[in-house]
């Protein structure tokens, strides 16, 4: 007898979890809203059970959500009993970062990646748990499970401590860190087939609908209160859906009718397109996300 | 959430009829083996890759392959290797088909990286060892041949590769499998299975080559699909301690993941390394109680006994224990730039238990080129050798081969914090000293273990947020003659100095984790139940630890 491969997958997450729980002093779970922080959340609750989260939640604010995720983010961790922490890098909004004067590489640059690592070291968190996996991006295929960052949040692709069997290193000295990623060994599809599984609430945003958006560079852009509009652009009303959920301005959504999960699951059978293709910061450059990473992004 | 009246089936966790299982393979190779090909094309053929991945490959400067699509572009991942044309890191990377969902652990093949190759091993269930049809079994496939057998995997898939250059001979073929089984002494009784392919145009990869007609067997992907690996819920009870789980005082579970074996509500077991004995009252899930559990399901566990148990300790079932042991041999992976240091106290971590130990001697470091066995003073990174270990706490194990989970280790250093060996148990070359706590070395440097016994209690780090209770805790356990200290910084060495330390630090992993203070009595009595202090009236008739 064996177990199912969702099954398998969550057994080594809720593990990976538990681990972390238990290894470090203060760990945090950094809280995207996205489907993947929504897994990784879910199977927080499944590890502890039945005692709640003993770790509180951090959510890296832009100021660029879109509000839907806002809502959702405050409904739903005030229901499971979660402890939720907001951090924003307040310097760099008052200073007007915004992606259309910085581009996208520099605003991801203070609003994300040096958010995540100033509200880290704020609160003094030594270990943090993220929803990324293996599959997103060539560079995330060679990171860790427990992996490491210095003192300055940076990663060291070339320098990682091995990580054998399921036997976790998770020894670091006083300002240092480890990023944890319960979810390392999930695709895309694992996602949704276990959010179906599980019937794991998402915010509204992954589910189609007509929604007025512009059409940019052959993305979809959602008309929210903060995305400017270019010369010459004018909203349209379509049926889409967003595949991964980033800021306002930099995430795009698709054409889609699929308005259920196990549609969604449909599609992806159909829609061989990987869902980073829509978020424009990953385009930059080559090279771009391992850059990120290396700085601290998630 | 379902709640304990009626049991959760089985059949929650397990693989229905409609549903894929999951196979771990690894794979090894360098440059020009085609190893990066190979992975690409199953990546592009079971649809593991997105068109946006493939159209930006067909867009890439770079096209190594003299045909349409270099399929190796697909897998280099980190800019330096796309540059250099090598792979220089272990990549996980996935697809699947209806019946089963691959993670296929991407390993570099050069000597260099033995370790990258042994720790993509770890958790393999299949290795495909991957051989140029042109060039023969070189050192690099029995490289990879072995160390997958060192790490357990029972199945080799033998990729003969590249046949497209050696016109599809079967000759050819025939002498490499010829050449190829003479190994088999020293791969520890792994299956071989022997495949003629082309990665590049695709032959016997997935779809049947008609260029083998001598071939009768699977495709590489067929083979993958249909290999039959024994699964873990078949071998004894195994269950590490990874938590205490105590949301209220009505409440007491031991959380972990069901390493091999399956236990059922009612089953007798014994917790070690203290041997006390209980029945299994509960099996709880955040979706409902389960009558049964099965690997590698993780689960909390409540006990019929207020046992005491905490993280590391191994539940198994009473009757099929496992070894109790401080001695055993083990074959070791050095991973560390820092060589072996003979004699100097390194951390072990078996599962979520962790104990001191040291490397008392190599019995012989073999050349992974040549199967040879080779005297050796000390190993370096990427040395292969059976090593002599010495804990200094009683470590509760397996034989590797018997066991891939209980059987394994990883050695830390304890000041640089990093991973420093790998290790499987071996031989168990002295079963439990019984009839005293008394834990020491026989000779070399004075260990934590010796400072116990000189000092009458174990070290411990009493993390407090109240000055004032931190300073009468200090006070009542110095009057009992315990070496505390008050200390606001994380000096964890005191610990190895066998301290007691109160502190607003807190201290993660080690040997008696951090106890939280919030009133003094109780403090004292939870050092006391844990065995980190004596109870006193014990201690009042002079008997100590």
């Amino acid at each position: 007898m064996s177990l199912s491969h969702l099954r398998s997958i969550e057994a080594e997450a809720i593990h990976i979890l538990r681990e972390t729980a238990a290894q470090f002093a203060k760990p945090v779970l950094l809280y995207s809203i996205g489907k993947d922080s929504s897994v990784l959340l879910h199977l927080a609750r499944k590890a502890f059970f039945p005692a709640l989260v003993p770790f509180p939640l951090l959510h890296i604010d832009t100021t660029y959500e879109y509000p839907e995720m806002i809502e959702f983010r405050d409904s739903f961790t005030k229901e499971i009993g979660a402890q939720l922490l907001v951090y924003t890098n307040d310097a760099a909004i008052a200073d007007g970062a915004n992606p259309y004067s910085l581009g996208t590489s520099k605003c991801c640059g203070l609003l994300r990646t040096k958010a995540v690592v100033d509200g880290l070291k704020h609160y003094g968190f030594d270990a943090a748990l993220g929803g990324a996996r293996r599959d997103e991006e060539k560079s995330r295929a060679k990171e860790r499970v427990f992996s490491f960052r210095d003192r300055n949040g940076h990663w060291d692709p070339k320098n990682q401590r091995p990580e054998l069997w399921n036997i976790y290193n998770g020894r670091v000295d006083k300002g240092e860190s480890i990023r944890v990623f319960p979810l390392s060994n999930w695709t895309e599809f694992d996602i949704w087939a276990y959010i179906e599984l599980e019937n794991i609430p998402l915010v509204p945003l992954y589910f189609a609908k007509e929604r007025p958006v512009l059409e940019r560079g052959g993305t979809l852009i959602p008309m929210e209160s903060n995305v400017r509009l270019l010369p010459g652009e004018e909203p349209k009303m379509i049926k889409c859906r967003m595949r991964s959920l980033g800021c306002t301005p930099c995430s795009g959504a698709i054409r889609s009718d699929a308005d259920t999960v196990s549609k969604i699951i449909e599609e992806l059978f159909v829609f061989r397109r990987s869902e980073r293709e829509n978020r424009v910061i990953d385009h930059d450059q080559d090279g771009s996300m391992e850059l990120k990473k290396r700085e601290g992004y998630f | 959430m379902a709640t304990a009246t009626q049991p959760l089936p089985l059949t929650h966790f397990t693989q229905g009829a409609s549903e894929r299982t999951l196979l771990r393979f690894s794979t090894a190779g360098s440059v020009d083996d085609g190893k990066s090909t190979l992975i690409g094309r199953l990546l592009v053929e079971t649809k593991g890759a997105f068109d946006d991945q493939i159209e930006a490959v067909r867009a890439s400067k770079v096209n190594r392959s003299g045909r349409e699509l270099d399929f190796s572009l697909l897998t280099d991942g980190l800019t330096a290797e796309r540059e250099q044309g090598i792979t220089i890191d272990v990549a996980y990377r996935y697809f699947s088909t209806p019946r089963r969902k691959f993670i296929v652990a991407d390993t570099p093949g050069h000597e260099q990286y033995t370790r990258n190759m042994a720790t993509g091993a770890s958790t393999a269930d299949v290795a495909v060892i991957l051989i140029d049809a042109r060039k023969g079994v070189l050192e690099q496939s029995r490289r990879h041949a072995f160390i997958s057998a060192l790490l357990g995997i029972r199945h080799l898939a033998i990729a003969i590769n590249k046949m497209d250059l050696v016109d599809f001979s079967q000759s050819v073929y025939e002498t490499i499998e010829r050449e190829f089984r003479s190994l088999s002494p020293h791969l520890r009784g792994a299956a071989l299975n022997f495949i003629p392919l082309s990665a590049l145009d695709g032959d016997n990869v997935v779809a049947r080559s008609e260029r083998t007609p001598w071939y009768s067997g699977p495709t590489l992907l067929e083979f993958l699909e249909n290999v039959e690996i024994a699964p873990a819920a078949g071998e004894a009870f195994r269950f590490p301690v990874q938590l205490v789980i105590r949301p209220h005082l009505d409440f007491r579970g031991f959380a972990g993941q069901i390493a091999t074996g399956r236990v059922r509500v009612g089953d007798q077991v014994t917790i070690l390394p203290s041997a006390r004995t209980t029945k299994i009252e509960r099996i709880v899930t955040f979706d409902g109680d389960l009558e049964e559990a099965i690997a590698p399901m993780s689960v909390t566990l409540v006990l019929a006994d207020e046992v005491d148990v905490s993280r590391g300790n191994l539940i198994v079932h009473t009757g099929d224990e496992s070894s109790v042991t401080r001695e055993f041999a083990a074959m070791t992976v050095w991973m560390a730039a820092e060589p072996l240091e003979l004699g100097h106290t390194y951390l072990l971590r078996h599962g979520p238990h962790q104990v001191q130990a040291r490397v008392v001697g190599v019995d012989h470091r073999v050349d992974v080129a040549n199967y040879a066995s080779l005297p050796a003073e000390t190993l370096n990174i990427n040395d292969i050798a059976r090593v002599r270990i010495e804990t200094a706490q009683p470590l509760h194990g397996d034989l590797y081969q018997s066991n891939r989970h209980t059987g394994a280790f990883i050695l830390l250093d304890p000041l640089t914090n990093l991973t420093l060996a790998a290790g499987m148990i071996e031989e168990i070359t002295s079963a439990r000293r019984t009839g005293g706590a008394r834990e020491q070395f026989r000779s070399g440097p004075v260990t934590l273990a010796e400072r116990i016994t000189a000092h009458g209690h174990r070290p411990a780090w009493i993390h407090h947020d109240n000055h004032a209770a931190a300073v009468q805790l200090e006070r009542r356990l110095f009057e009992r003659g315990v070496h505390v200290l008050r200390l606001d910084r994380e000096v964890p060495e005191l610990l190895e100095a066998g301290y007691i330390v109160i502190s607003s630090a807190k201290l993660e992993g080690h040997v008696h984790a951090t106890v939280a203070l919030h009133d003094v009595d109780q403090a004292l009595h939870e050092l006391e139940t844990r065995g980190v202090i004596a109870p006193q009236d014990v201690q009042d008739q002079g008997e100590g630890i």
